[in-house]
């Protein structure tokens, strides 16, 4: 085993642990927070990809600003958050066995590919991955259009979230 | 070098877990977390086909990058739906929003 696999496993198993408690802790602010380290997990595994940009982003977008989100929107439910009934729903089995047949079909799946256990070859020399995915994003031979339709969208949600979250009633009073 | 199917095998775990959330859950936020852990084994997915195939195509980062645009509006969106549910019916458990259930 050289150490780059003993960090891949070492991380693996930190993200892995902390997505289960994030399914199953009971209190909400405590699944938020391990899904903060959930994230902090993957952003680790995008490093060891090589894909820096991806992992900055991933730390700036989910954890500075997704995960925050959550927090906010327990605090603001936090009167009925009924830390103490059931947490799960009574077919909860029924998901658990939802989820182990699609992780056993993934992986019977995957073992028939060819490239399933293939290895990475090295960057060639000079290879600069995150100027070319800036060229890719902006070039009109690339993915200029799904790049300003994700930003139409996030308008569109902007816009929205404001228009379903916003209290009518609390509007009125202030007038 | 890690292999890639260390990576597929984490994706897939890592989506079998956000799955058992989204279907076991009953709190609407746990389950939006639940769709969160889902999108994030999408993501690993993306980024190691990148760098495991021909790394001068941008296909697979470009495409996470989308990803993380569609999971911030799916985030703020439903965030809100739920605020706006727990105002009108003092609800965040999914059961229990059911006025379109006859």
């Amino acid at each position: 085993m050289t150490a780059q696999q003993i960090i891949f496993l070492f991380v693996a198993l930190f993200t892995l642990i902390s997505a289960v408690m994030v399914v199953t802790t009971r209190n909400l602010v405590h699944a938020a927070l391990w899904l903060v380290s959930t994230l902090f997990g993957v952003a680790v595994v995008y490093a060891l990809l090589n894909a820096n940009f991806i992992a900055v982003v991933q730390v700036v977008v989910y954890i500075g600003a997704i995960a925050i989100l959550f927090i906010f929107a327990v605090m603001l439910t936090r009167r009925d958050m009924r830390d103490t009934g059931p947490q799960m729903n009574k077919n909860w089995w029924a998901g658990a066995l939802v989820a182990a047949l699609t992780f056993a079909g993934l992986v019977s799946l995957l073992q028939e590919w060819s490239g399933f256990s293939k290895t990475a070859s090295d960057f060639p020399s000079g290879f600069d991955a995150m100027g070319l995915l800036g060229e890719a994003l902006v070039s009109p031979d690339a993915y200029v259009l799904p790049f300003e339709v994700a930003s139409v969208l996030l308008l569109a949600a902007l816009v929205g979230a404001v228009y379903v979250a916003f209290n009518p009633r609390s509007g009125d009073s202030q007038k | 070098m890690v292999p890639l199917s260390w990576y597929l095998i984490l994706a897939a775990l890592l989506f079998s877990i956000g799955l058992f959330g989204v279907l076991a859950r009953r709190n609407i936020i746990a389950i939006l977390l639940g769709v969160e852990l889902m999108l994030n084994a999408v993501n690993i997915n993306l980024v190691s086909f990148w760098r495991y195939s021909d790394v001068f195509s941008m296909g697979g980062q470009v495409f996470s990058i989308i990803v993380f645009a569609v999971a911030a509006a799916e985030v703020s969106v439903g965030l809100a739906l739920v605020i706006s549910v727990y105002r009108r019916r003092n609800t965040v458990i999914a059961d229990e929003v059911d006025m379109l259930k006859w």
